[in-house]
């Protein structure tokens, strides 16, 4: 199966994706650049972190606006999986393929630290090799995830739960301590109403090596979409390829 | 014409921004401020004599880019 990481001018966690999905999981992987149109074949998405478009105006804002958008647009559209990681989260949610906005950190800095996310939904194409419950060590690194969405779509968001990763402390309690950035509801990862466009502000690519100090959970996210893609949703799969 | 647009944080979406340069200000002596609220300022050099059509054109351009409505709300003078 074949992985397409977008590169848009900017991005800097995008050769960290390549690599985790080539050379950790042994996928096919190709770097796209945001001028394309094309995404070559995709079977899953990856918008990768970084500062697309250096963020101006608003994190997020102006990738929208980059031509292989509509492409993936498309293919989130016809069930193709998605997921937006950092920047990537940034700019899914200013696409409009994800619902909500990212504030400033409540802390106004920079948080680059490992967090706990405990895993809320097993049912997306990014979850689904984990363990309801289970709790994910996973660095974040971002000024910009503190997570809004008015009053009315946070409901909407939990009752039909969306809310695919929390921020929890190191045994699954959910809590303002655990939340490193102010996130609404201590969401740290949700997916579109049909599950297949996820966006978390955790880097999963940063913590799939145990050559790496810090742990291999992220290894799960990615693990989730091999395993959705070539076991659970074949004849879906094959749909992308030919619609 | 010109189109001035003024972006800020809705009053119910806390601004933290604000809040320090709020509490800066207290430090600095100027109790009397009471809250800060920190914003984008936007000037559009607009190819229209018409105030009508160049408020419209500006209300467009900000509800498409210059602010984002989830979190955003703006305010526009022509002249």
């Amino acid at each position: 199966m074949k992985f397409s990481v977008i590169v848009f001018p900017g991005s800097n966690c995008d050769h960290d994706a390549h690599h985790a999905a080539q050379d950790v999981l042994g996928q096919q992987a190709e770097c796209i650049w945001h001028k394309d149109t094309d995404l070559k074949g995709a079977d899953v998405v990856i918008l990768p972190g970084g500062f697309a478009h250096g963020d101006y105006l608003r994190t997020g804002a102006m990738a929208r606006f980059s031509p292989i958008m509509g492409a993936v647009r498309a293919f989130a559209e016809r069930g193709g999986p998605v997921i937006g990681i950092c920047n990537g989260f940034q700019v899914l949610l200013e696409a409009g393929l994800l619902p909500g906005a990212m504030l400033r950190n409540r802390s106004l800095k920079y948080q680059c630290e490992y967090v706990h996310v405990r895993v809320e939904q097993v049912d997306t194409p990014f979850t689904c090799a984990a363990t309801p419950g289970q709790v994910l060590r996973i660095p974040i690194g971002h000024g910009e995830g503190n997570y809004f969405a008015p009053l009315d779509v946070l409901h909407t968001l939990e009752a039909n739960r969306q809310v695919v990763l929390r921020y929890t402390s190191a045994t699954g309690d959910a809590g303002d301590q655990w939340n490193p950035n102010g996130s609404a509801n201590g969401i740290a990862g949700l997916c579109n109403e049909s599950r297949n466009v996820v966006g978390m502000m955790p880097h999963p690519e940063r913590a799939c090596e145990s050559i790496l100090r810090g742990g291999t959970d992220g290894l799960v996210i990615l693990e989730s979409v091999v395993k959705w893609v070539t076991e659970s949703r074949q004849p879906e799969r094959l749909a992308l390829h030919t619609s | 014409m010109r189109a001035r647009v003024f972006v800020t944080l809705k009053p119910s979406v806390f601004d933290p921004q604000g809040k320090v340069i709020a509490d800066a200000l207290h430090s600095l002596g100027y109790g009397s401020v009471d809250d800060v609220r920190q914003g984008k300022y936007f000037e559009l050099d607009l190819a229209t004599t018409e105030a009508v059509q160049a408020k419209a054109l500006a209300a467009e351009v900000a509800d498409k880019l210059l602010a984002n409505p989830v979190i955003e709300s703006y305010r526009i003078e022509i002249d």
